[in-house]
């Protein structure tokens, strides 16, 4: 009951509150050494800390009262917030697709959350349509919270969990899948999902914002709306992620699950597609093709769930010096599979050979893949290459590093013979690997340089 | 029965009771309800913005810039689970915004795509000052909190701002004005244009570091708004450390009369503004609060409705250009009724404005149809002609006592256009509407926004709570300038004139003269009256090379004591330094042509020039003599001798 009454205070705080009786939401007068403060007392972030009082003035503004200021204290009156977004029910539309959108968390929609101070999100479909109405020109929306947790809480048991529940929407007949998630490790998410669900007869569509849906400016809306455009109107039928193209709202863009990456912290244009240009375009109202070759929609209800993986697959990203241990300590551990993050063309340095001959001898299962992001790992160039292929280094072409880590833990969560592991990491099953790196594939563009400051400020909004 | 617009609103003009400011007296105020209070907003001195490490005061001109960028603000819900009046307003205009970046003073924090710095502390000192300044109670911990602004003001949709103390007070020359609040806060885009369905912004000013001071409407008249304006600008000035020029500080004056409502008008640059505006905003809601009666007099809120219809260009014979361009457009035409209208359209509210005014600001800002957006049968100039109003009349059904409006605009932002002309009559029932209004040159206001209310208030979930301990505000209350109060009072005492507390009390030059006075002993009331008549001339007419620093004033009058130089030279030589302040003194001495002489040498001529001036001396009096020989030696004389014993040695030779 404490709890409830005392929501986040502790320690000397929680002591003033008991001593004077006042509840958080209880509207208070405080005196105290630099004056007198009236408002209403509102819960505290629980990892701020003891020694201050949260108070929401008349104006509306909060401000913290320092308990060893506080010389009286009186509770006038109570009145608790109701934080809810107004819901409507979500109008169903009889020519319009059916989209299904999984929440797993992460800020697509969102409201306060007093205990941690942080956002914590709301997702109903009468929530969503409160907040985004919108959405009800674009398709009929059912969701289901699959489960809540935070992006980088996200794990193999969610990946399976969300493979199984989408086979089981798609068996049901649904026109398209969008999955709400936080941004963080998107990524891995859609590279999962990529491999677990396969031959998919609809569009699954992973989508998330960078800025909470709590401010005005957020991509949410806009995120969403174009995901559920893509899911219920797109003919392209694999998972893909969809988020903004460039920061200004304008529109989404698609990429593919097994090219797309986070490529800046809080950027709204951070998913970027490498080493190959995205999919489509996408607004509210048209899906703009990039790509000429997809998976396309179907009419049927079938589906691959493949819902397998290793838990005992790790990553190692080189430093220069590195030596065996880093790597023993995965051997020690018992992990089955390592991606190592090379160098260049894919290279680390012979401080580490001790460890990888050990790690062949145990039969653990290495590959190659680069820090360089853009660009095929290339090991026959260099002595050191050709060294490392001897010592079992398997190179991955171009594929991703953490869609390497993702797939690696699935095939393994299906075989472990070395040929037949090799031969299913090397075959694509969605352009993990591409044949042919495109001119447009690789563009980091250098501010300062005159043409492209002249594209920037003409053309890229 | 038909009505004259322009006796309308002559007549109702006289029957509210409007008289000029110039005649009115506290009575007239009294009788109104006159009730204000005021938000003054103040950049601070500081080297980087307040929650990024941007530089501030780098400003550039409107085409300068890097990149564009395009934003839409959404309302969001507030901390208290409500959604905020002006946000569902804005939401409805559906703005393009676009932002103009420059990359010397903006970076990815203002324009949301990074989340914000640890808050700059030099500005929260200087904040924290000030507040001490005004008496407010300190908070214990600042809590940095979202105030949302959906007008695009902001590329994140909220201003970021803290409150740092509450309930203070500043003493006027009557009374005391009790404050409510001051708060840290970032500043907003400057904006570019507003056309359409585009507003576009450039980013220079935002997130500088701002304070907020916030009054009770404590001020009856408009003068005491502007006195107190005054003295909260020169307490914010008297630190030292805040930004001055152009925009650097900005008022908003809440205005009500009794009966009316709190109307908010923002950014008034120049406190001399303040008494007109805010006395035109009284009388213009204690206008709408006699139309609210004539209205509820013949019908109810509840009854009240509009009707409208489309209507064929081909109807009419079209000479107006504003609606043959709509014609070419192909804009839609639609003819309203307004319900018991007539005589309100043109019903006084301001000087020079009607009621049709606040429809047609309200079309303008919230439909976006560009002005001039509305014809009716009050206007003064008539556009509609009885012809037309044949055509009209039946198609709406209209009676004697209905006025007609005619508006025209792209199809989509009709309906809009008609809500909200609709939503402005309605509340005519109930008064006065509670606004943002623009200040207009001329003493009046445009509508600009709905007033927002604190729902629009959450707590910035980016920023952590930061402590405020007992011996840091300790230390910095030992440290503060002396107050504004007993500054009046020390320039009572040096017995300088009025007139120049002002400009002395703005430019925060009360140190100044407390130093020349006590190190070179020189007159108060000398250095007094040339700071506040000579400097101040001298600011206004020429314009330095490179920064003027008022010290070197100070260093003026120590070479003018130490070379033993008399002290009317001064007032020769501030002009030079003004324009050249790296001068050296001694060349500032050359090229005003001083040359040393004593008395002697001076007045060795005088006698030559009496006798010139019997020759050409139109006047030939004592007095008209010594002035023209004063004039013929006062060069030579300036910088060696006083001009009265110069006189007096004319006059009795």
């Amino acid at each position: 009951m404490n709890s409830d009454i005392f929501q986040g205070y502790k320690g000397k705080a929680l002591e003033i509150l008991k001593k004077y009786n006042t509840r958080v939401w209880g509207q208070a007068e405080i005196e105290t050494s630099r004056g007198t403060f009236k408002g209403t007392i509102l819960p505290r972030a629980e990892n701020d800390d003891d020694k201050h009082i949260v108070v929401k003035i008349i104006t509306g503004y909060n401000i913290g009262i320092d308990v060893d200021t506080i010389k009286k204290m009186k509770e006038t009156g109570y009145k608790k917030a109701k934080y809810a977004i107004p819901e409507q029910e979500f109008p169903t539309t009889p020519n319009l697709p059916n989209v299904k959108l999984f929440g797993t968390g992460g800020t697509i929609a969102s409201r306060l959350d007093y205990r941690t101070g942080a956002v914590i999100p709301a997702f109903s479909p009468g929530e969503l349509y409160g907040a985004v109405p919108e959405l009800a020109d674009i398709c009929n929306l059912t969701t289901e919270k699959v489960f809540a947790v935070f992006s980088e809480n996200m794990g193999p048991d969610q990946y399976i969990a969300l493979a199984k529940a989408i086979g089981k929407e798609i068996e049901n007949g649904i026109d398209g899948i969008v999955i709400g998630h936080g941004t963080d490790t998107l990524h891995h998410t859609a590279a999962a999902l990529t491999f677990m669900v396969q031959n998919s007869p609809v569009p699954i569509v992973l989508v998330g914002s960078q800025r909470s849906s709590d401010r005005p400016s957020s991509d949410a809306a806009l995120n969403l709306m174009h995901s559920m455009f893509a899911a219920g109107h797109s003919d392209i039928a694999e998972v893909m992620v969809c988020m903004f193209g460039p920061t200004s709202d304008d529109y989404g863009l698609l990429h593919k699950g097994t090219r797309v990456r986070k490529m800046h912290s809080s950027y709204r244009s951070t998913f970027r597609t490498i080493g190959d240009s995205p999919l489509a375009r996408v607004n509210r109202k048209q899906i703009i093709p990039i790509k000429q070759n997809y998976n396309h929609r179907r009419k049927d209800n079938k589906v691959d769930i493949l819902p397998y993986f290793n838990k005992k697959v790790g990553m190692l990203y080189f430093w220069p010096g590195m030596s065996s241990d880093a790597l023993d300590s995965f051997i020690d551990n018992g992990y089955e599979g390592v991606i190592i993050v090379g160098t260049g063309l894919g290279h680390v340095n012979k401080g580490l050979y001790p460890a990888l001959e050990r790690a062949k001898e145990k039969g653990i299962h290495i590959y190659m893949t680069l820090q360089t992001l853009w660009g095929y790992v290339h090991m026959f160039v260099y002595d050191t290459g050709r060294d490392l292929m001897a010592k079992g280094v398997i190179p991955l072409g171009n594929m991703l590093p953490e869609v390497a880590w993702v797939k690696l833990s699935w095939v393994l969560g299906q075989t472990k013979d070395p040929k037949k592991v090799k031969e299913m990491m090397l075959t694509p099953i969605n352009d993990e690997i591409t044949e042919r790196e495109p001119y447009n594939g690789y563009l980091v563009y250098q501010g300062g340089v005159p043409e492209v400051e002249e594209f920037i400020k003409k053309v890229r909004k | 029965m038909k009505i004259n617009p322009k006796k309308n609103y002559e007549k109702t003009k006289k029957e509210i009771g409007y008289i000029s400011r110039k005649k009115a007296s506290q009575k007239t105020y009294d009788k109104i309800g006159f009730m204000s209070g005021l938000e003054v907003h103040q950049q601070l001195l500081t080297k980087h913005k307040l929650f990024c490490h941007c530089p501030a005061g780098v400003f550039n001109k409107n085409n300068e810039y890097d990149a564009e960028l395009i934003r839409h603000m959404r309302p969001t819900l507030s901390e208290l689970g409500e959604y905020d009046g002006t946000a569902l307003m804005e939401f409805k205009t559906r703005k393009n915004i676009i932002y103009r970046i420059n990359n010397k003073n903006t970076c990815t924090y203002e324009i949301d795509d990074t989340p914000p710095f640890p808050i700059d502390k030099e500005a929260l000192q200087i904040a924290l000052e000030i507040s001490l300044l005004c008496k407010l109670n300190i908070v214990g911990e600042v809590h940095i909190t979202r105030k949302q602004y959906l007008d695009g003001s902001i590329p994140a949709g909220f201003q970021r701002t803290a409150i740092l103390g509450v309930e203070g007070e500043i003493p006027l020359k009557n009374k005391k004005i009790r404050l409510i609040q001051l708060s840290i806060e970032e500043d907003s885009c400057r904006e570019i244009s507003d056309i359409g369905h585009t507003r576009i912004y450039k980013t220079d000013r935002l997130g500088m570091p701002l304070i907020e001071t916030v009054t009770y409407p404590d001020m009856v008249n408009p003068d005491e708004v502007m006195e107190a304006a005054d003295y909260i600008r020169f307490l914010n000035r008297s630190t030292g450390k805040v930004r001055t020029g152009s925009g650097a500080g900005r008022e908003d004056v809440n205005v009500s009369c009794k009966g009316g409502t709190r109307v908010e008008i923002k950014g008034v640059s120049h406190n001399k503004w303040i008494p007109e505006l805010t006395h035109n905003e009284a009388f213009r809601q204690w206008a709408l609060l006699s139309i609210k009666e004539k209205l509820n007099k013949i019908t109810s809120e509840k009854k009240w409705k509009l009707n409208f219809e489309y209507l064929d260009y081909d109807m009419f014979k079209i000479t107006y250009p504003p609606l043959k361009t709509a014609r070419d457009k192909n804009y839609k035409l639609i003819a309203i009724n307004l319900p018991h209208f007539n005589g309100i359209l043109s019903h006084f509210t301001q000087p020079g404005k009607v009621f049709l005014d606040e429809i047609s600001d309200r079309l303008k800002v919230i439909a976006c149809l560009e002005k001039p957006n509305i014809l009716s049968t009050e206007d003064f100039k008539p556009i509609i002609n009885k012809k037309d109003l044949e055509i009209i009349k039946p198609i709406l059904n209209s009676n004697e006592n209905d006025a007609q409006l005619i508006i025209w605009g792209p199809k989509e932002d009709i309906p809009t256009a008609i809500e909200v002309i609709e939503e402005r009559c309605k509340m005519a029932f109930n008064g006065v509407p509670p606004e943002t209004r623009k200040s207009l040159a001329d003493g009046t206001t445009i509508f600009e926004r709905v007033l927002p209310g604190a729902d629009r208030m959450y707590p910035d979930t980016d920023s952590a709570p930061i402590p405020l301990e007992n011996n840091y505000i300790d230390n910095l209350n030992k440290n503060l300038p002396v107050e504004i109060i007993t500054r009046f009072n020390q320039l009572k005492k040096w017995n300088i004139p009025q007139d120049s507390y002002k400009y002395i009390l703005s430019k925060n030059l009360v140190p100044l003269i407390e130093k020349i006075v006590k190190n070179l002993k020189i007159d108060s009331r000398f250095i007094g009256t040339f700071l506040g008549h000579k400097l101040k001339f001298i600011e206004g007419h020429y314009v330095s090379q490179s920064k003027f620093d008022y010290n070197i004033i100070y260093k003026m009058f120590e070479f003018i004591v130490n070379e033993k130089l008399n002290i009317n030279i001064a007032e020769s030589m501030l002009p030079i330094i003004y324009e050249h302040p790296k001068m050296q003194f001694l060349s500032v001495l050359d090229i005003i042509n001083y040359r040393k002489r004593n008395i002697q040498q001076i007045t060795a001529p005088v006698n030559f020039l009496k006798e010139k001036y019997r020759e050409i001396g139109k006047k030939q009096t004592p007095e008209a003599e010594s002035n023209w020989i004063m004039g013929e030696l006062r060069k030579q004389a300036i910088g060696n001798i006083n001009l009265k014993e110069l006189k007096n040695k004319i006059q009795n030779s």
